[in-house]
């Protein structure tokens, strides 16, 4: 189970990394207007870092609540 | 413990590897769409959560038409509970989106009303069952009632959408997954970033939820 996950984690991993490669050619056709502006000043990193934080909040809440529940599943039985 | 929950952890980096390349990740240039193009990692992702959802909720609707276990009775409602709620997300932000390039809120778009329709299928699910009082009657009937819900899903967003003139892409056939408009980077994102990731924090929602449930029956039983 535990080979079998991890292996599983690491296929996942390999294939994102993927999107790296990817991110090294240029667009081709440039003619619909995309958000270039936003991109190169940088200021992208903003929205990401802000949903990271919420995300990462997100997920310690339910960590959280998670252990909560466990503790009365224990308790109760 | 890691052996029972490495899919939890597995969910927070597949939506962190999605927030992250999601954004910052090159996309193609379409137009009409621009940037939000990117929306197919959030707003499609929760209809193909609602889909799995659904489909997990009538396997134990089936169940416990089969079996009689009051916890596969759970499970379903929670499933479908959680579906109802991707589902509802998926409506909104698409409306959203769909303000900012087909230009309103609501149009009356066949998939839009195909959506509509069943997720008001599935609300009805809550309402029969909350209007029964008698327990095992409730989880009985609301069992039969899901599975023709489920069989709703066919007409109402498998099928009618793809058949009629839609506004949405693929109006003609896979909605959003065509080649034209997406390429493979984005594709790499959606299928191992944003659906494993946004239906296994669905999923993990519902274990908690399920767990409630399952602890409030056993008080009950037992007092």
């Amino acid at each position: 189970m535990v080979k079998l996950s991890s292996r599983l984690c690491l296929s996942v991993f390999a294939m994102m990394l993927s999107f790296f490669v990817y991110a090294q050619d240029s667009l081709k056709d440039e003619k619909p207007q995309m958000a270039e502006a936003f991109r190169s000043s940088g200021k992208i990193y903003v929205v990401v870092a802000v949903l990271v934080i919420i995300l990462i909040g997100l997920f310690l809440y339910l960590v959280n609540t998670d252990k909560k529940i466990s503790r009365i599943e224990k308790n109760i039985k | 413990m890691f052996l029972k929950n490495w899919w939890k952890l597995l969910s927070f980096f597949l939506l962190l590897y999605t927030f992250t390349a999601g954004f910052l990740g090159k996309v193609p240039a379409r137009p009409i769409l621009n940037e939000t193009i990117r929306n197919l990692y959030f707003h499609v992702a929760m209809w193909f959560g609602m889909m799995i959802f659904f489909i997990v909720s009538v396997i134990y609707s089936i169940k416990y038409l089969r079996h009689n276990r009051p916890s596969d009775d759970i499970y379903a409602v929670e499933f479908a509970r959680t579906g109802i709620v991707f589902g509802l997300l998926g409506l909104i932000t698409g409306s959203v989106w769909a303000k900012y390039t087909w230009g309103d809120f609501w149009s009356n778009d066949p998939k839009q009303l195909g959506a509509a329709i069943a997720l008001l299928i599935y609300l009805a699910y809550f309402v029969l069952r909350n209007s029964l009082t008698d327990l095992d009657k409730s989880a009985r009937i609301s069992a039969v009632y899901n599975v023709f819900a489920f069989a709703m899903l066919f007409p109402t967003i498998w099928i009618i959408p793809r058949l009629v003139e839609s506004l949405h892409p693929g109006g003609m056939g896979n909605p959003a997954l065509d080649t034209k408009d997406i390429d493979s980077r984005m594709r790499v994102i959606f299928w191992f970033g944003a659906i494993p990731g946004w239906t296994l924090l669905g999923v993990w929602i519902t274990t908690l939820r399920t767990r409630l449930q399952l602890l409030s029956l056993k008080h009950e039983l037992h007092g």
